[in-house]
Parts: C-alpha cells; structure tokens; sequence
C-alpha cells in the first residue's frame, strides 16, 4: 500500500485513507448491502454491496468539486455526494475522456456474471 | 541463486533459448502454427504481422523481437506475395548471428511441403539448441518490462507499488527497467517530469502523455476498459494514478519508443502512442500489443499486475502475473504467481512482495518458469502503427 495507506479512527477498519488530503476511502474488504458502518464518525447505512476497491466519500463534495484520492485529482462530482456515499461513475466524471462502462447494457440486456 | 543465461553474438544474454516461428502476413500464419505444434512444449513460439501493406514500425518490431537475446533461431514463413521486406529481415537475423531460414509458401508447394519443411529445420535447431553452453547473468544485464491489465481499484494499492519496489531493487543492482502506457499515465505527467534526469528529459516525457491525451481524445475512448469500472475504477485519472505506481521512486533516465533498446540500466519510459496524425486505430489494441513492445526494447522479463484477473502470457518473454485482488487471487491462483493482494489483507507488507516479486524475476534466470509459461500462453499480436524516431533530449547521457 503507499506509505501513509491506513485505516482512520472514526470509520470502519475496512475503509482505507490512502492520503489525508483525500475525499475518498477504498473498500479494503466487501461491505454487504444493509450493513450499518461508521464513515468519518458518521453511522451510514450501506444501501448496495460495496466491493473491494471501490471508494465511498469520506465527507461531502459539492457538486463540481474535484475528487482526490491518491492525493490527486482523479475527476469531478457531477452532483452532491454526501459523506459515506459510494463514489463512481453515477457522481464522478472524467475531467479527461469520458468513462466507457457496461452498466446501462447489463440493466438492458441481463447479466449472467 | 545461479543465474544462467545463453551469450549471443551481440554481447546480450537470453534467459530462454526460444525459436520464433515468424508469419510475414496472415495468409502464412496457419502455416507457421502448424510447424509449431509438435513442438508445443519446446519453446517454439509463433509471432507475426497479420498485414500485407507495408509498415515500417512492423519491420522493426519484427526485426527486434527476431534478434532478441531470449531468441536463438528464427524461422519466417512467407506465403510469397505479401509486401513485408523479408529478404531484409532475413538478413538482420543472419548478421545478428543467428541460424535463420525463409519457407515461402508459394515457392515450396502449398501448405503440406511447407509444415514439412518448417518442422524439419525447428526440430534440427532445438536438437542443437540442447546442447548449448549457458554462461552467467548478471542481474545488470536483465531488462525488465511492466504492463497492468484488467486493473480494478486494487491494483495501484497492492500490486503496482509492489511492482515498483521490485522495480526499485532491479534497477538498484544496475538492471534496466521499463515501464509504459502513456495513456494511463494522464494526470501524473507534472509530478514524472519531477523524476526525469534532466530537465529537457521532464518535457519530453509530459510532452508524451500530452501526445497521448490528444490521440484518445481523437478517437473517442480512454484507455479504459469496462472491467476497469466493475473494479471500482471511475475514471482515467484514477486509473492512471494507480498504474504510475508500477514505476517506483527510481529517476527517470530515458524515453525509449517500441523497439529501442535501453542503453544502459535505470529506469525508462515507453512511448507507445503513435506519432502524427491518428491513423490506424487505437495505440495498443489490447494488453498483449503492449506487451510485445516491451520486449521488442529488449525485456527478457514482463511483470504484468492485474486486479480483475488477466491470463495472458506472451511468446519470447515470459510474463509474471502478480495478482492484486485477494479475491480474484483465490479464485485464479493455478494463473498467478504472485499474490499481491495479501497487503490489502495486512499479511504482507509491500517491501516484502516487492522483494518476492524481484526473487521470482532472478529465478527466471534459474530454472523457474511462470504459470503462464506452464499453461502454454503465448500470446501475439501486432498491428499497423507510425513512430518518429526519439529526440536527443530523450536519452541524457549518463
């Protein structure tokens, strides 16, 4: 992990804060849908399962504000999020070249995966 | 450890002693297969260049891969008509020292004299190549390549620092080092012109991921894959940041493009994005076009980092698979070598998988293969593409 990676006090230990200038954790380990976690000292319950590697917010951003993890800019809110929200291409986007994903066709078509 | 390797003509050593069967234009390919298939086993590897108009960049790879240390005899399969410059690449091979014949299809008799004739020279040169002498090699006279393929949000916290660890103890002990992918190093440009030897060196290589934002930009698509953002990846920048981390914290010597061989140890750049106009198509078709540049520059090593779970592996080099993902791990152990995602678990640290990554490398020198050597992956391909030779800033002088 890079050298600051860790788990905070106030949120649950599978959260990972890469750098302290960050929004965002990583999910360390897979979070199950209905389960209630502390994020930045908040009780946030998870409405989806959160798979490893994904990142939910480790406070709000404004829509507009930039998205840092790594210490670094990686995009843009494109709408509120609030703390303990997962954080991906529904409220993120590219401040480079839009992000090409499969979403909308396996909601279309099914997926057997 | 005792590292062995085969001395060619060039002063380079092999870590393997393979015989490339090479296909001049998908017309010979069949037959190129064919010749390889009773000597599956045998490290007897297919490459080639589907096209039949001519492509200098192709010329070269082709011409790199052939007279690459890891290479002892080559054989080229032509159908007859295509536009490739054999007698050229026949030559590069025979100078380089190497024993080399041409089968042109149509001249031969069709497809049956061909096999025939392909399978006889392969065989007498792997009969020779058996009794040849290995000598010592030294860690300083390895290349070693990086790739990351099927990254997900694990990748550049697991696999990729440790693969830059790696990369810091091999260049540490005089190796040369390469990392690629200009495409995924959008956003980190500023703070990897920060580490480059030279100051002209920093601008070449911003001036390179500049290269590469535009030609994306062209062409629609970031070099992102759906799995990416399965993975908990959202954007490019993010995926960048994450793969940027496979080049560790060594300074930046050089920047090389496909085909040109590091000078000397350190750690280098590849340019893979095509220079001029976009023509062609995307830069790298998949991870498997990247992977046969690094070692057209010479790699006799490929660390390939991969989080959703990649099985490639490649012809000529072999490719160490360090999986990133705990879970993907668990479910495609029998294809990865190394299991990166133990950090993630808090069983390893990244110091000790980096060592264990750069301890598989030196094994490679010493016996071992890799599980993708094992399951017989050997991937190819390569496709049309357009490249200006480096500028002088590129290689700063030690």
């Amino acid at each position: 992990m890079t050298p600051t990676a860790r788990p905070t006090a106030g949120s649950d230990p599978r959260l990972l804060l890469l750098d302290e200038r960050d929004n965002v954790f990583v999910v360390r380990e897979r979070i199950r849908s209905g389960e209630t976690i502390a994020v930045s000292g908040m009780p946030i319950t998870v409405q989806a399962a959160l798979p490893l590697g994904h990142k939910i917010a480790r406070r709000d951003i404004g829509p507009g504000e930039k998205v840092v993890k790594y210490g670094a800019p990686i995009g843009s809110a494109t709408t509120a999020i609030r703390t303990g929200d997962h954080a991906h291409l529904h409220n993120i986007k590219s401040d480079y070249t839009p992000t090409y994903h499969l979403d909308d066709v396996k909601a279309e078509y099914g997926s057997s995966e | 450890m005792t590292m062995r390797g085969y001395l060619r003509a060039d002063g380079r050593k092999g870590i393997r002693n393979t015989i490339v069967v090479g296909y001049l234009v998908e017309c010979a390919h069949h037959v190129a297969s064919e010749i390889a298939i009773p000597f599956r086993d045998k490290d007897v590897h297919v490459i080639g260049f589907p096209g039949c108009y001519p492509n200098s960049y192709a010329e070269t790879m082709m011409e790199r891969l052939c007279t690459h240390p890891n290479v002892g005899a080559v054989l080229l399969v032509s159908l007859g008509c295509e536009s490739f410059n054999k007698y050229k690449l026949e030559h590069l091979v025979r100078e380089s020292g190497r024993p080399v014949q041409t089968i042109v299809i149509q001249a031969t008799g069709g497809t049956r004299k061909s096999i025939d004739e392909g399978r006889t020279f392969v065989g007498d040169q792997r009969t020779r190549f058996d009794a040849m002498e290995t000598v010592p090699i030294a860690v300083g006279e390895l290349v070693v390549g990086t790739v990351c393929g099927g990254s997900d949000g694990t990748s550049g916290i697991t696999g990729n620092p440790a693969a830059g660890r790696a990369f810091d103890m091999l260049t540490a002990d005089g190796a040369a080092c390469i990392f690629e992918e200009t495409g995924e190093l959008i956003g980190c440009e500023h703070i990897m012109a920060d580490r480059a030897v030279t100051p002209a060196l920093g601008r070449e290589l911003e001036a390179s991921v500049a290269k590469a934002a535009r030609y994306y930009a062209t062409l629609g698509y970031g070099s992102f894959a759906a799995g990416n953002a399965d993975g908990g990846l959202t954007t490019i920048e993010e995926k960048s940041m994450g793969a940027y981390a496979k080049s560790g914290s060594s300074p930046i010597s050089g920047l090389i493009k496909p085909g040109d061989v590091p000078p000397r140890g350190g750690l280098y750049l590849l340019d893979v994005v095509p220079d001029g106009e976009v023509r062609f198509g995307f830069p790298n078709i998949n991870d498997n076009a990247e992977i046969a540049e690094l070692i057209a520059c010479g790699s006799h090593v490929i660390l390939f980092v991969t989080g959703r779970g990649s099985v490639v592996g490649s012809a000529i080099s072999p490719v160490v698979k360090i999986c990133a993902n705990p879970e993907t791990y668990r479910r495609m152990a029998d294809d990865m070598d190394v299991d990166a995602g133990r950090i993630l678990e808090g069983k390893a640290t990244l110091d000790a998988v980096g060592r264990e990554i750069r301890d598989v490398v030196l094994g490679l020198a010493d016996g071992q293969r890799t599980k993708s050597e094992e399951l017989g992956h050997q991937e190819f391909i390569l496709t049309y593409k357009s490249f200006e030779p480096i500028g002088p800033a590129c290689l700063p002088a030690a």
